[in-house]
């Protein structure tokens, strides 16, 4: 018997040396290779961020044309075919490439942060997640930019997108890049549920959960239960328009509102993905700005909770002009209007948590005020067009842009900048520059009303959607140049949060661990945090930590010193369970990625790209799976 | 901030089983996603099915031995399944050994009875909205099928490596508990395929 | 034709014509069934303009009352939260009441907006790429007849139009008479509408439909009773063979030039079924389904380069010389 020399745990270092040991074990190797096979979450999370960013500019860019062109009637700044491009590349990339992979992005930065672990779960899923996301948005770009962007709308209506009437390639690169994406979204769902389910700091019980990991918790389990709708769609149109199949042929048994059933049982949960986490950054900007824990918290969760389920039982209010039946399109109204109460419920909450707060007006607060009042508005206005009637009129026309865009950027787009300005510092080490925010807020604000409020008005005085021009007698130039010059404005101000981040990045005032004086784990380590979050895992008391004791910070010892270890816990209480081993570096999900990316490309030009694209992907999953004869794989 | 230790956890284990390891909970939201992926599939087709005045299009019922034999072995399979599920538990190193050739076996067989199955239908996938969502279907299921051999199959060969270590059990437990989720996926699919078509 | 004389016409064809469109706004019911709707509208905005006033004014107060002093966040009295919790749970229950009467509200405009008359004047429309169909059925063969992109209705009966697609799905929509309905492929919708008042109203295609789904409108007259009759028996008949030269001319243009490939004239051997009926297309309003306002230049323009004012339509440009051109105008032009 060999009495096993025990390695060095964390309770045998103190102080700098504990802190550089762990920071060795940690960190990503530096160089290119490196960056190649990080699996830090912090650095997955940043480059998704940048990434999620990156096509918001480009998305944003297309609908400044989409403005041009329509600020003047018969306009021939863009040909139809080209805007009809333009706007599908619009919705697209918003919808897929920026507001979904941007809100999970702030999760696989923060979540492990707030929970206080080390990394997030299945970190080389996550990197996978991010090369998937990448190459995917870079298909579908690279694909425009050589004229077969997709050119169909968002949505994809058959017959439209099938091969008898747009015969080129282009639905089949939307399709497939709806295919790159989902797999990304439903990777860091499953990530983020483990991480919040098992890696939670000890005695982090439900009930001290923080607000935002709560929101994040809801909105994985709808991408989990919504996203494989579109994947059943996509998959099926790529398969009609490749071998033929006949899912949406009406001459053959199949039907074009399958298409549309299966497409909005995804699309109205997929709205909800993407608000549901801008209200759990209201939630932490607000406690922090209002200098109190947010009012009502079981509220807020079972808000969330209600929320989640109900977005499932509203995607019929897209279809109310299909000619469906009566009664069942009533009982739709009666639901899609009743989703009004739990997001109500959490905004009375905050509203109170600001009546009885000592609001801080900085500019994290000043998005979520914003947020406030344009989220609002959006919200009524979807009440009006969940009534059948009032949507026979408006169901198609620029009172439907108005709405989506006021809960959107309202919802999600308006807390998205907060969370900027708020967590930047804690991403970056720096501050950014309060008095760009303050224009930043204001140019948002007035740019977005403006360019935005008058759709409201203008569908209901007759102009439908996605139209690339209009004559001049229909008496709506004016309103559309006013629309325009607003989305100068608005776009203005995202120039100006670039002008922000870059000066910041250099020039901004240092931060400090907790600049903001905040609750959440996440600022009890420094800012940027080192590649190990934690020196030693923290232990939780009180759901406010950092409010409850802010000089010291329990903690438990007893980890590994020697290799990369997080703790697990139990679901609930958040017992300590096991000490998980964590994977270090690696390139296979890189390798894997790209296997994934031949095969998915393959597949829309031939179907026997599933025989040869499936041996590369089976030997790079081999290779990701395979033990590497690390120490922890051999116990 | 200071640090307070206020707890050592060194004695904890570094793996385990079921609920208390992370792999089995990552298996549990792929399960529910791939769940959900079946639950969409099959309401296409109650879908098509109730929008088509004749069921199936241009096609008889089809035949019943394949898709029910498939059921007998998969079933039958749980038994080998669960021995094997308990040799790992025990850390059982010969008895795991002999449980995965088994599964892989029974994986191939199930697999050849899926090509028959195929190669026996009654429709092809460009004959109508039928033949494609039954070989959408089918398809689907293969998929998880073909994806848990291969899990099954790495698996076998690595119990006989030098990497058999006390951990690999718990990724044993975690593949027995994904077979049994292609086997009880198979169920309602097999009465929708095969029985929906003849009421 | 000649390149100078084409481009001497697209002038003439972007010219806006004043107010000849018809009125297209859901703001302006001249239907029974926008009246209604309208109405749900209007009890909807004022309801959402109260609450968002009131959430606007809230928010207001709370961040400029006076607070407590001491920046300590967990410092929570009990009595504020056990009040703000009855509060939440009472604005909760006043949300669910608004929203459930909100509910009951809209689905009793939607029975009175989708209310059948057996009575109804039944027509059917086809949707195509980018043009509409318009069945003008009948019991009897000899009082049905088809047109395209016009339809005429008499005022205070009830008008069901059955709605089809030839390819895409495309969407019924004349704002000022009543909400839109899709028409699907391998379906068939319906929708009813009461024109209350005589006049021109303007539709247009609202689910896009591919490269032109800009411009597929069309437009709705509605004519008192008496006056529909008449027109409806004129439409009836086949189109008068032109007895000038001018006339005969264009009548055999479009026949040897392959108009008649794609268009059909009833009464002569003009026969395609691709296209528009323009038996009397005279007497339309708009060319190109409400591209333009119909005249002798824009009518002029379209022949000549159909491509140029609806880039992609499936209607080719026609080799024409200048002299056969103004001869198939003046063909077309008296096609009353």
């Amino acid at each position: 018997m060999v009495a096993e020399q025990r390695e060095l745990r964390d309770d045998a270092l103190n102080g700098l040396q504990l802190s550089t040991r762990m920071e060795s074990i940690w960190r990503t190797p530096s160089g290119f290779s490196g960056a190649l096979m990080s699996v830090d979450h912090k650095v997955v999370g940043r480059r998704y961020i940048v990434t999620a960013f990156a096509f918001l500019l480009l998305g944003g860019l297309l609908a400044v044309l989409m403005r041009v062109q329509l600020a003047k009637p018969e306009s021939t700044f863009l040909s139809a075919d080209k805007y009809n491009q333009i706007f599908t590349m619009h919705g697209s990339t918003m919808m897929f490439l920026f507001a979904v992979p941007v809100m999970e992005a702030f999760a696989v930065y923060l979540v492990p942060l707030m929970v206080g672990t080390r990394n997030i779960a299945f970190p080389r899923l996550n990197a996978f997640s991010y090369w998937m996301f990448l190459f995917g948005g870079c298909f579908l770009w690279i694909s425009f930019a050589l004229n077969v962007g997709p050119d169909v709308g968002w949505f994809a209506y058959v017959p439209l997108s099938s091969l008898q009437y747009t015969p080129t390639k282009r639905p089949d690169v939307w399709a497939q890049m709806i295919t790159f994406t989902e797999v990304a979204a439903l990777a860091v769902s499953v990530e983020i549920v483990v991480t919040v389910f098992k890696q939670r700091a000890p005695g982090m019980t439900l009930d001290r959960i923080p607000l935002f990991v709560w929101a994040m918790l809801v909105t994985s389990f709808l991408v989990m239960f919504a996203m494989p709708s579109i994947m059943v769609a996509s998959t099926s149109l790529i398969l009609d328009r490749l071998v033929n199949t006949r899912f949406y042929d009406s001459s053959s048994g199949g039907h074009p509102l399958l298409w549309q059933h299966l497409f909005w049982f995804f699309g109205h949960p997929e709205v909800y993905i993407i608000f549901i986490p801008g209200t759990g950054m209201v939630s932490a900007i607000l406690a922090t700005f209002a200098r109190r824990p947010v009012v009502g918290y079981p509220v807020v969760i079972l808000s969330l909770i209600a929320t989640g389920f109900l977005s499932f039982g509203l995607w019929v209010h897209h279809m109310f002009v299909t000619g469906l039946p009566q009664l069942g399109a009533g009982l739709f109204t009666a639901s899609s209007m009743l989703i009004a109460v739990p997001s109500g419920l959490q905004i009375f909450c905050w509203l109170a948590t600001l009546w009885d707060g000592r609001p801080v007006y900085r500019t994290p607060l000043l998005f979520v005020i914003g947020f406030i009042v344009i989220f609002v508005m959006g919200g009524l206005s979807g009440v009006m067009v969940a009534s059948v009637p009032i949507d026979t009129q408006v169901h198609d026309t620029y009172f439907v842009v108005a709405h989506f865009h006021y809960v959107l950027i309202g919802g999600a787009v308006f807390p998205l900048i907060g969370a900027v300005y708020y967590w930047f510092p804690k991403i970056t080490g720096r501050m950014l520059s309060e008095r760009l925010g303050r224009w930043n807020f204001w140019l948002a604000f007035v740019g977005f009303n403006v360019a935005f409020f008058p759709m409201h008005i203008l569908g209901l005085i007759g102009m439908p959607r996605r139209v690339y021009t209009y004559t001049a007698d229909m008496d709506w130039a004016h309103l559309n140049l006013l629309s325009s010059g607003g989305a100068l404005i608005f776009a203005l101000s995202f120039a100006l949060l670039l002008a922000n981040v870059i000066h910041s990045l250099r020039n901004g005032a240092l931060a400090g661990d907790n600049p903001w004086d905040a609750s959440t784990l996440e600022w009890a380590t420094s800012s940027p945090p080192p590649p190990q979050n934690f020196d030693r895992i923290p232990v939780v008391k009180h759901r406010d930590p950092l409010w409850f004791d802010n000089e010291s910070l329990p903690v438990v010892a007893g980890l590994s010193a020697e290799r990369r270890e997080v703790l697990l816990t139990s679901l609930a209480e958040a017992e300590p369970q096991i000490r998980e081993a964590s994977p270090e570096p690696s390139i296979w999900p890189l390798l894997t990625a790209i296997a994934t990316t031949v095969f998915f490309i393959g597949s829309i030009f031939t179907p026997w790209a599933v025989l040869w694209g499936t041996p590369p992907m089976a030997v790079a999953l081999i290779g990701w799976f395979w033990p590497a004869g690390h120490k922890e794989d051999e116990e | 901030m200071r640090q307070t230790i206020v707890r050592n956890v060194g004695d904890l284990p570094t793996y385990g089983y079921g609920p208390q390891s992370g792999p089995w909970w990552g298996a549990m939201g792929f399960m529910a996603l791939e769940g959900m992926g079946f639950a969409l599939a099959i309401g296409a087709y109650l879908y098509l099915y109730a929008v088509n005045p004749t069921w199936p299009i241009g096609a008889t019922p089809p035949d019943l031995w394949p898709g029910t034999a498939e059921v007998i072995i998969y079933l039958l399979s749980i038994i080998p399944n669960e021995m094997t599920n308990r040799a790992a538990h025990r850390q059982d190193l010969a008895r795991v050994r002999t449980g995965l050739i088994v599964m892989s076996l029974i994986g191939i067989a199930l697999l050849v009875l899926r090509g028959f199955e195929f190669a026996h239908l009654n429709t092809r996938w460009d004959n109508s909205a039928y033949g494609s969502i039954v070989w959408l279907i089918l398809g689907l299921h293969t998929t998880h099928l073909v994806t848990d051999l291969g899990d099954t199959v790495v698996l076998t060969v690595l119990m006989f490596t030098l990497h058999a270590k006390p951990r690999r059990f718990s990724d044993v437990t975690d593949n027995v508990f994904y077979w049994n989720f292609v086997v009880l996926a198979w169920l309602p699919l097999y009465a929708l395929l095969d029985w929906v078509p003849r009421l | 034709m000649p390149v100078r004389m084409r481009t001497a016409l697209v002038p003439f064809a972007t010219l806006p014509l004043a107010a000849c469109a018809g009125r297209q706004s859901a703001l302006d019911p001249q239907g029974l069934q926008s009246n209604q709707i309208l109405q749900t509208l209007f009890i909807f905005l004022i309801v959402a303009a109260v609450i968002w006033t009131a959430v606007v004014v809230v928010l207001c107060i709370g961040l400029l009352r006076r607070k407590r002093h001491a920046d300590q966040p967990l410092a929570l009295h009990q009595g504020f939260e056990r009040t703000s919790g009855y509060v939440v749970f009472g604005l909760g229950l006043v949300t669910l009441i608004i929203v459930l009467g909100l509910s009951i509200v809209s689905y009793a405009g939607q029975r009175t907006v989708f209310a059948k008359d057996e009575h109804a004047l039944t027509l059917k429309i086809i949707g195509h790429q980018w043009w509409w169909e318009i069945r003008y059925e009948d019991d009897s063969p000899h009082q049905s007849f088809v047109t395209a992109n016009e339809i005429r209705i008499p005022t205070g009966q009830p008008v069901k139009v059955e709605l089809e697609s030839a390819d895409v799905i495309h969407s019924f929509w004349v704002p000022s008479l009543t909400g839109k309905m899709d028409l699907i492929t391998g379906q068939k919708n319906e929708l009813q509408f009461t024109a209350k008042n005589p006049g021109v109203y303007r539709g247009q295609c609202a689910e896009f439909c591919g490269l032109q789904h800009a411009h597929m409108a069309f437009a709705v007259l509605a004519l008192p009773p008496d006056e529909y009759g008449r027109w409806r028996d004129h439409e009836n008949q086949s189109a008068t063979s032109p007895t000038d030269t001018l006339g005969k001319q264009g009548e055999q243009l479009f026949r040897a030039r392959g108009c008649a490939l794609c268009h059909t004239i009833r009464g002569t051997l003009a026969g395609g079924q691709l296209g528009p009926d323009l038996t009397h297309v005279g007497s339309r309003t708009t060319i190109a389904a409400g591209t333009l306002p119909m005249s002798s230049a824009t009518l002029g323009a379209w022949i000549a380069d159909p491509q140029h004012i609806k880039p992609g339509s499936n209607m080719p440009k026609m080799p024409l010389q200048s002299g056969e051109l103004i001869a198939m105008i003046h063909y077309l032009e008296q096609l009353k």
